[in-house]
Order: C-alpha cells, then sequence, then structure tokens
C-alpha cells in the first residue's frame, strides 16, 4: 500500500516537472513582456515582472498595426472555415447517400489530393493565384484552402454511422433529399462540425507560408508575419515590445483550444481514424 | 454496411461541383503546372520558357548546397521525429496514470499545440539570444543561435516543444483503448509490470505510432518553415537551411522557377513516399504482427 502512495507522489511530481518545463518559454515570455529594456537587459536576466507591462502591450499594438492583422487572420479563419465545412458537407453528403456513375473514381481524386500539401505546389499555386490578381486580397487566402480531403473523410465517417432507417422513414414521409441533409443530418453531425470548426480555426491561424508570399501590403498581413515583422522593427533589445506581442497573437487561438477543449479531443480521434 | 440511399441522377453531382472546381483550380492545375515548369528553364524577369529536360533536377543534385540542404532536412526529421515520440510517449504513460487532477495536468501539457511554429520560433529566439537569453546565461555558453554547429540543436528543440502537445494527444488516446483484458491475461501468466509494457502496451500502441511518424515528417519537413524563418532564417551560413526553406528561397527570392518547381517535386516524393507507406501498413493493422 505504501508503495503505491509513493508511486502517486512520485507521478504527481513528474507531471508537475513536465508541466513546468513545458510551459517556461511562455512564462518567461509572459514575465519579459512587462520589463523596460534596462530590466530586459540585465544579466544575470532577471526573472521578476517588471514595471512596464501596460507601455510594452501598448507599442506591440501600434508598432505593426497589431489590431489590422488580428482582424485579417480572423476573417481569413472564418472565411476558409465556413467554406470549407460547407463543401465537405455537401461532398460527404454525396458519396454516402447516393449511388452515381464515377462514384469511386471521383472518390479517389479526392484521396489523391492528400499528396499535394501547399508547399508541394507553391510554385504554380503563385502564379495562378497572381494571374487572376489575388496577390493581397483575401480570395487568394482563403479560397484555395475550401477544398479538403480529409474534412470530407471525417464527415462521410460520421455519415455511416446515422441509422438507415431514418433515411428510410424520411423517403417514405416523402421528404426530398435536401430536407433531410438540413433537418436530420445537420443537426446529428453537430458536434463533428464543431471538431472541424475548432482545428480549421487553429490550423488557419497559425499559417504562415502562404500568407507570406500571398500579401504585400501592410494592410493585408497576418499576425503569425507580423511577429516577424515586430522581431525587425523592434531593436533587437526590446524584447519586451516582443514578447508583448508574442503574448497577444496567441490568445485567440490558445482560448478556442481551452474553451472547446472537447470538442478538440473528439476532432482528433477523428482524425487518426481517416 | 451498406446504407440506403436516394434516388437522385444529378443531385450527387451537383454537390460535387464545388469541391471539384477548388480541387481543379488550385490543386491539380498547380500540381501538373509544377511538374512541368520543373521541365523548363525560365527567366527570372520575362517569364520566357525554354524546355530543358532534367536540368533543372541536375542543377539542384549536383549543387553542394542543396545536398547539403537535402541531408540536413533528413537529420532534422529523424531527430524530431525520434525525440518528439519518446519525450510525449514518456508524458502519456505519466498522463494514463490513475491520479487526481488528470484533465488539469492533461491541459497544462497539451497546450504548446495551440502555438504556431512562429510564435515558437519567436520564444526560443529570446530564449537564446546572445545578449541576455535565459537558456544562454544558465548553460552558460552564448553563441548557441550563432554558431554554425549548435544553431539547428535549437531549432531541433523548439520544433519538438512545439509538437509534444499534438504527440501526447494521440499517445494518449491510445494507451487508454489498450485492453484492460490483454494486461491481465499477461500479469496471470507471470507477467512483470516491464515485460507486459513492452511485449503488449508497445504492441498496441503501434499503428498510432505508425501514424505519427508520417504526420511527424510531414511536421519536421513543411511546418517548420515558419518556426527558421523567425528563428534562424536558415543560417548561420545556411546551417539550419531545411529543403523548404531552400525552396522558399530559390523561388521567392531568387526567382529560380525552374529550380524551385523541381525542388517541390522532391518534396512530392517524399510525401507520396510516406502517404504510400502509410496506406499499406493501415490495412494490415500494424499491432497484429
Amino acid at each position: 500500500m505504501k508503495q503505491t502512495k509513493m508511486m502517486k507522489i512520485g507521478t504527481h511530481l513528474l507531471l508537475i516537472a513536465s508541466v513546468l518545463i513545458i510551459s517556461l518559454p511562455v512564462i518567461l515570455a509572459l514575465i519579459i513582456s512587462t520589463q523596460t529594456v534596462s530590466q530586459v537587459m540585465s544579466y544575470p536576466p532577471g526573472l521578476v515582472p517588471g514595471t512596464n507591462m501596460v507601455n510594452n502591450y501598448v507599442s506591440a499594438w501600434n508598432a505593426v498595426n497589431l489590431g489590422r492583422m488580428i482582424i485579417n487572420s480572423t476573417i481569413i479563419a472564418f472565411g476558409v472555415i465556413i467554406g470549407k465545412v460547407t463543401m465537405s458537407l455537401l461532398a460527404a453528403f454525396a458519396f454516402t447517400h447516393f449511388e452515381f456513375k464515377g462514384k469511386n473514381v471521383l472518390f479517389g481524386i479526392i484521396l489523391v489530393t492528400l499528396l499535394l500539401p501547399v508547399p508541394v505546389r507553391i510554385v504554380a499555386l503563385f502564379d495562378v493565384i497572381r494571374s487572376i490578381h489575388w496577390i493581397d486580397t483575401y480570395a487568394g487566402l482563403i479560397i484555395p484552402f475550401w477544398a479538403s480531403a480529409t474534412s470530407i473523410f471525417i464527415l462521410i465517417q460520421r455519415f455511416k454511422t446515422v441509422p438507415s432507417e431514418l433515411i428510410d422513414a424520411s423517403k417514405m414521409d416523402g421528404c426530398t433529399p435536401m430536407l433531410y441533409f438540413f433537418k436530420v443530418l445537420m443537426p446529428l453531425t453537430r458536434s463533428t462540425i464543431g471538431a472541424l470548426v475548432v482545428i480549421n480555426f487553429i490550423y488557419i491561424w497559425n499559417q504562415y507560408l502562404w500568407p507570406l508570399m500571398a500579401t504585400n501590403s501592410k494592410e493585408m498581413r497576418v499576425v503569425q508575419v507580423g511577429i516577424k515583422m515586430l522581431m525587425s522593427t523592434e531593436s533587437t533589445n526590446n524584447w519586451g515590445v516582443i514578447m508583448a506581442g508574442v503574448i497577444i497573437t496567441m490568445i485567440p487561438p490558445l482560448l478556442v483550444f481551452i474553451i472547446m477543449q472537447e470538442s478538440f479531443m473528439k476532432g482528433f480521434a477523428l482524425q487518426s481514424e481517416k | 454496411m451498406k446504407q440506403s440511399t436516394f434516388n437522385n441522377k444529378y443531385l450527387p453531382y451537383v454537390l460535387l461541383v464545388p469541391t471539384f472546381f477548388i480541387l481543379v483550380v488550385f490543386l491539380f492545375y498547380p500540381a501538373v503546372e509544377t511538374f512541368r515548369l520543373s521541365l523548363f528553364k525560365i527567366h527570372p524577369w520575362t517569364g520566357a520558357e525554354k524546355f530543358a529536360g532534367l536540368y533543372n533536377f541536375i542543377k539542384i543534385f549536383t549543387n553542394g548546397d542543396y545536398l547539403k540542404s537535402f541531408i540536413l532536412s533528413a537529420y532534422f526529421a529523424i531527430v524530431v521525429i525520434i525525440a518528439g515520440l519518446f519525450f510525449s510517449l514518456l508524458i502519456a504513460i505519466l498522463l494514463n496514470q490513475k491520479i487526481k487532477g488528470m484533465r488539469f495536468y492533461r491541459t497544462f501539457l497539451i497546450w504548446p499545440y495551440a502555438l504556431s511554429p512562429a510564435i515558437a520560433g519567436a520564444l526560443f529566439n529570446f530564449l537564446f539570444n546572445p545578449a541576455n537569453g535565459v537558456l544562454c546565461y544558465f548553460t552558460g555558453f552564448r553563441t548557441w543561435l550563432t554558431d554554425e554547429k549548435t544553431a539547428i540543436i535549437v531549432v531541433i528543440i523548439a520544433a519538438v516543444w512545439k509538437n509534444l502537445g499534438y504527440n501526447i494527444i494521440f499517445y494518449l488516446t491510445a494507451l487508454r483503448n489498450v485492453p484492460a483484458s490483454a494486461l491481465e491475461s499477461a500479469s496471470i501468466d507471470g507477467a512483470g509490470p516491464v515485460k507486459r509494457f513492452i511485449y503488449i502496451t508497445v504492441a498496441f500502441l503501434s499503428p498510432t505510432t505508425f501514424f505519427l511518424f508520417v504526420m511527424n515528417t510531414i511536421y519536421a519537413y513543411f511546418a517548420s518553415f515558419g518556426l527558421i524563418d523567425v528563428l534562424t532564417q536558415g543560417g548561420p551560413a545556411g546551417s539550419t537551411r531545411v529543403l523548404i526553406y531552400h525552396l522558399y528561397k530559390d523561388f521567392f527570392v531568387h526567382s529560380k522557377i525552374g529550380y524551385a518547381a523541381a525542388e517541390s517535386l522532391v518534396l512530392f516524393s517524399l510525401v507520396v513516399g510516406v502517404t504510400v507507406l502509410q496506406f499499406r501498413t493501415a490495412g494490415k493493422k500494424v499491432h497484429y504482427q
């Protein structure tokens, strides 16, 4: 009995140590974001909160127009999510609730897209976006991401678990396919849709390479690129302001993650089953 | 298995039109076009094209910088995968014990997943900055990021840290799905905790390990871009310039379009490789072997 108690205490200690090590970079960033330049520059590094918190956050906000970047990132995230989820729902509905010629071929074509992540086709994708004048537009940052094999697969898995009796009963009642889709299928799928929304929000908010290439003007930059801009605008030692900017940009995805944690876990479980 | 279906000749096609429209314009056309461009010499300003066969491929594979980047990427990926899976499995095992506060611990162990690679880059840039980086101070070594030999180590640590949460989530789920009956019958047969772990838990975890191997490979090769662009810009002296960073520079900074297209195809063959491997083994149910 005594041994198991010792084991439990040991496990707690190891877990607490892990939490501290994993959180350390962000805890330090929080502390630094409150310090003045001279407090930051003290050596050995001063690891207590400083006196310049408000100034640092205001400077970070103004230095690169973080407010505008947060609006951009939010518009892009929701623009992608709305289009992607809608189109994936329709496609998954077609694959699970209809028989039609070429079904397997079309499904295979969607499967092939798993081989084509953005970096693999970035050279020509950039040409496409440029030739239709979508550089520096929301469209160029949103629309290319609307088709998603992963989301379609996740929804197909979910739709397959809906009992056949529901479809039969709907047909007997003379319910049209689209009416069934909106009145029966969508409500049943709500939690899976929630999971897709959370995962995609974090994925799009944190994107870096494509927004860096597809925008030039300051007005169209997103928060992730903003971090790099902040680091080059601020003098190298002004870590207080830089870390304040870092903290601001990490808040939205962290909030989504913490509030929607259960949806998130569910989404992950679905991802590995695909 | 067979589900009831609606009878409608045209509706399913109509439902698929939006997805296929996007796929053709933004996925398949660019993919085919990248393939085509890789066979051409393209003038950086005029865009004039001249067929060049395998010229671009020969050029990149006889270029010392590119080969260095190729080997660096493989090294980076292998270390990130091994270290990432090792530490996340360790933490997942701790989390899987029956103890109080499990949910609290879980939240605070996986939350870096919600942060971006660029943010990880900024955080580690601060921690290791030569002037007053906290970790420079505690290690008594100031030139972590300016030394060609050590900069890649910082990039690896940051990359592993950032993806730990993702790996922990999957290992934790997998550990919970190890059937208690299998563990019980093994302990009746006299297997101790270590033996039980090696013969039963590890075997049941193998599909997850494999899935994570694939996802972490993709992560190391592609998602590392934001991290490196903020942390080291590929330097010092190209010592952290992985393939995706090399591609970005050739395309976006030097306008070497043909080279960049060829480099894209090298990355494409990598994705094909791991994906084929994934589908082959997924069908075979890795853990029953």
